[in-house]
């Protein structure tokens, strides 16, 4: 069996040039062609799916509206700031379990996993009974003489960035865990012993050491995050648009799929060269530091 | 000359996981002088690397003191401790070239480039590795990032040095090399080196002083010599290499020459200063102080241990089960299992232990 090492790899292989590689290409196809006036394509080449998506509506160069890029930026800022803040949660607490006893980190690692057992639809919906004015922490709030009048958090960005901070944790807290854990104890103290205070440590010994979690973990959070749109479509209301909430319009509502597919083909393109990036800077600085 | 280690009353308890509770160290007092080189030597478990562990600033002591270079620790985190270690593991920064490894506590305390490239170029000469500054740890052979790792523990000249087993994962062959090496460095360089180890021949070879360890306990402290030649218990007889211990008590005594009678009837000769007869006592007896001789005990030849320069011979005394362990040299008359054989040993070179413990 051993002999031909690439079978090993057919079923995978098989699987996703059917159910990833000929979709991506059609998507990719449908992209370039015209909408039709019902849903669905012309067969005709049009390349002014993109130009709406820069600025220029259907050929009209003279109304410059880049409506479209200004969602797909504010997508980017809510992942990226999905990613630092899962970061921040997950970092201190991956430590915290990994330096458990073994019983104790199985525990924890569960409870961890613990949302995945129940709909990600109805644990958004519990965020929107905790968040709404009339919510759980309105009341409490208010209850306590904190607040006179109701936060009005739900409906806005920050709703749209917590509920994804809140689904995203998991995804953050197993690749760290899986890096802090393997993070040789000697080597820290070899750097304390060397003279190095807790922050030169933390900065040039554990970071670098612990960043194929950092690059993992973010990576898992950042992609599904730019594209998300189930927690803007729940949580976020007008002001929480995201470029997934255009995407599934364009399919749905408009029935504009040639649109849509170009909407999805920069999102790859940006998602994809925005990591690439940002795994080889993190790499040749051998370090955040 | 000054002491630059002062250790006194040095006490350590570990809770384990179960429960229980695990002395690590017993009140343990030690000096280390100025350009000493001191190894702790004992079997795992013993405290030595807790020991060690305490002066870097790693574990924290339930009572006692430490004072380094006259000034009291106790209180100094880690980090700003002028001590530096070499582990067992080397605990390289695998993110790290060779010169950043090298440099890492001359960067951390923001030494300016220029003396660190120096120092660092000079901590690569001494351990011989000039040339391998760009390489990562992960392209180097054992032997060389143990060498890194001691270059980077002596870059920023500590005033003591402690190692930690560092020699445990090189090959016999290194090993041997590195003790040498290591030794002469230390001389070099002047500063003194504290050694933990549980290989009595490292101890031996490198040690100006050894001090031999078990239970959370200082059992013997002296030179390699004193430790080998005139270990004061069994314990450290039989833990600092191979050895003949004979218990018995005194049968006769004659101007300078006593015998020792053992339980199982061998009579053995031995200085006579300080004896008194029918005292019980044991005595060590190295291999290396049998010589095969035309007459004296008269041995069966058990086993012939072929070792090179060197033959570990085990003879059975004439009608008695004990196995007496002796070494010859490769010589023509080898003797072969099956033959008989005298032996015979100067009576001054046997050595009384001092039996307060026993096992």
């Amino acid at each position: 069996m051993m002999r031909r090492p690439a079978l090993l790899l057919a079923p995978t292989a098989l699987f996703l040039g059917v159910f990833f590689v000929g979709p991506l290409l059609i998507i990719a196809m449908f992209s370039l062609l015209t909408p039709g006036l019902y849903g669905g394509v012309e067969w005709s080449y049009y390349h002014w799916n993109y130009g709406r998506i820069f600025g220029w509506a259907d050929g009209n160069l003279e109304i410059f509206e880049p409506i479209y890029l200004k969602i797909l930026g504010r997508s980017l800022l809510f992942a990226a700031f999905t990613v630092i803040m899962c970061l921040i949660v997950c970092y201190p607490a991956a430590w915290w379990v990994s330096r458990l006893q073994q019983r104790w980190r199985i525990v924890f690692l569960f409870l961890v996993t613990l949302p995945f057992f129940s709909s990600l639809i109805v644990r958004l919906y519990a965020w929107l009974l905790i968040l709404k004015p009339s919510g759980v922490i309105n009341d409490v709030l208010m209850g306590l003489g904190i607040i006179s009048e109701p936060f009005d958090i739900l409906f806005t960005p920050y709703a749209v960035v917590l509920g994804m901070i809140y689904i995203m944790v998991p995804f953050m807290f197993l690749p760290l865990y899986a890096s802090i854990d393997n993070l040789d104890p000697s080597v820290v103290e070899a750097s304390q012993d060397l003279g190095a205070n807790s922050t030169q440590t933390f900065l040039k010994v554990i970071i670098p050491q612990t960043l194929p979690g950092i690059i993992g973990g973010s990576t898992i959070v950042f992609i599904p995050s730019v594209g998300n749109f189930i927690v803007p479509d729940v949580l976020g209301g007008a002001n929480g648009l995201m470029i997934g909430n255009l995407v599934e319009q364009q399919f749905l509502s408009s029935r504009n799929w040639p649109m849509g597919a170009a909407l999805s083909m920069l999102i790859m393109a940006v998602v994809l060269f925005a990591l690439l990036t940002f795994a080889r800077r993190a790499r040749q600085s051998g370090g955040l530091a | 000359m000054s002491d630059i280690l002062h250790i006194r009353g040095a006490t350590k308890r570990f809770s384990t996981p179960d429960g229980k509770s695990v002395q690590a160290l017993n009140a343990v007092d030690l000096d280390v002088r100025a350009s000493e080189f001191v190894t702790l030597l004992g079997p795992s478990g013993c405290g030595k690397t807790t020991l060690l562990r305490a002066v870097s600033g790693f574990e924290t002591l339930d009572s006692g003191r430490i004072h380094l270079d006259g000034e009291d620790i106790a209180r100094v985190p880690a980090f700003q401790r002028p001590v530096n270690t070499v582990f067992q593991s080397y605990a390289l920064f695998s993110h790290m070239s060779v010169a950043r490894n090298v440099g890492y506590a001359l960067e951390v305390r923001g030494t300016n480039k220029a003396d660190r490239e120096r120092d660092v170029v000079k901590a690569l000469q001494t351990v011989g590795l000039v040339g391998m500054e760009q390489r990562k740890p992960s392209q180097l052979s054992g032997g060389q990032r143990q060498r890194v790792a001691l270059a980077r523990a002596i870059v920023a000249k500590p005033k003591l040095l402690l190692l930690d087993e560092p020699l445990s994962a090189l090959d016999r062959n290194l090993r041997k090399q590195m003790q040498i090496e290591l030794k002469s460095l230390q001389t070099e360089l002047g500063i003194s080196f504290v050694f933990v180890t549980h290989d009595q021949e490292e101890a031996l070879t490198m040690s100006d002083r050894v001090v031999v360890m078990r239970d959370g306990q200082i059992v013997q402290i002296g030179s390699p010599r004193d430790i080998y030649r005139k270990p004061r218990s069994r314990f450290v007889a039989t833990f600092v290499g191979e050895t003949n211990i004979f218990a018995g008590h005194i049968a006769s005594l004659s101007r300078g020459n006593a015998t020792l009678k053992t339980e199982d009837g061998l009579t053995l000769d031995m200085a006579a200063e300080g004896r008194s007869m029918g005292e019980p006592l044991s005595i060590v007896l190295r291999p290396s102080e049998f010589t095969l001789a035309s007459k004296g005990l008269k041995c069966r030849v058990h086993k012939v241990i072929y070792a090179g320069a060197e033959v570990q011979l085990h003879v059975k005394p004439e009608n008695l089960d004990r196995v007496v362990f002796v070494t010859c040299n490769d010589g023509e008359h080898l003797p072969k299992a099956g033959d008989a054989v005298h032996l015979s040993h100067d009576p001054r070179s046997a050595h009384v232990l001092e039996e307060s413990e026993s096992a």
